[in-house]
């Protein structure tokens, strides 16, 4: 039943992301670029999902999952370095291709080879970020004794 | 331009069903890039499965609906370079901050998580700066 949840959710993010343009690379970077053709399509597509987001988060109050024991607990972690670098990383790579994760995928079967390199990069990007970190952080640790 | 307006409320309404229905299901916050990231981690099989099948469905259903629905291309750039350092820079960064558009985006601001809030608008302000760069200054894009 659990895998049958799962199959029902992805069908109706992907359907939902060619419906709203959010495959479409132009339309992203058009609500990114302020300083251009503004285009306020993506705005529209984060309230429409944030409100049955909303709903749902405030059903959860009174009951359990369907499927599960229990919902899951809020990230008590806070606002953190990672959090923050991460996120800038993100938005570069996201407004320099016009893709995020969800798109990636949900293109991957009309977007031609340039769809592929893109989702195969950001693969080994996810795959390679323990390395990576650990990498930056010896970095900064050579960079603090050499100062 | 109001069309796109509408298409782009009635997908997000049904991205938000999406993340409706994995939440009050399964008892899991809809991220695409933990999703994603969960297909090569093999410890718990079981959520393994459920992962595969996520992104499988994500993969195939806009596969089969593209033609019908008119949908338009994606307009990638043909940039390899582009491309790589993109989808490097995605992939690291979502990893590294836990959550992406609908991890941090739409489930997170949709809980008030102060950490889904600062995510969303530390991604959407360097999205804008690299726009800025790489359109109007280096004309990459």
């Amino acid at each position: 039943m659990r895998i049958v949840i799962s199959l029902v959710a992805g069908a109706l993010f992907g359907l939902g992301l060619i419906i709203s343009g959010m495959t479409n690379t132009k339309k992203v970077q058009g609500w990114l670029d302020i300083f251009g053709e503004w285009d306020p399509t993506l705005a529209f597509v984060m309230g429409g999902a944030i409100l049955p987001m909303a709903i749902a988060w405030k059903a959860t109050r009174a009951r359990t999952p369907l499927r599960a024991d229990k919902f899951p607990p809020v990230n008590t972690a806070g606002i953190d370095r990672d959090l923050i670098i991460g996120s800038v990383f993100f938005g570069v790579g996201w407004g320099l291709a016009g893709l995020c994760p969800g798109p990636a995928i949900a293109s991957l079967s009309f977007g031609g080879s340039s769809g592929v390199v893109f989702a195969s990069a950001m693969i080994i990007g996810m795959l390679s970020t323990r390395r990576l970190q650990a990498f930056f952080r010896k970095a900064e640790k050579t960079s603090k004794t050499i100062t | 331009m109001p069309m796109d307006w509408i298409y782009g409320l009635v997908g997000g309404v049904l991205i938000g069903c999406a993340g409706a229905v994995l939440l009050l299901g399964n008892g899991r916050v809809m991220g695409a890039s933990g999703l994603i990231f969960g297909m090569f981690k093999t410890t718990d099989r079981r959520i393994w499965a459920e992962n595969l099948a996520f992104v499988s469905a994500l993969f195939v259903v806009p596969m089969l609906f593209v033609r019908p629905l008119n949908i338009a291309p994606t307009h990638s750039s043909e940039n390899v370079i582009v491309l790589v350092i993109a989808g490097l820079a995605v992939g690291f960064g979502t990893r590294l901050a836990n959550g992406c558009t609908s991890g941090h985006g739409v489930c997170g601001i949709s809980r008030f998580s102060l950490r889904g809030i600062a995510a969303t608008m530390v991604y959407i302000l360097a999205g804008a700066i690299s726009v800025v760069l790489f359109k109007h200054f280096l004309g990459l894009i």
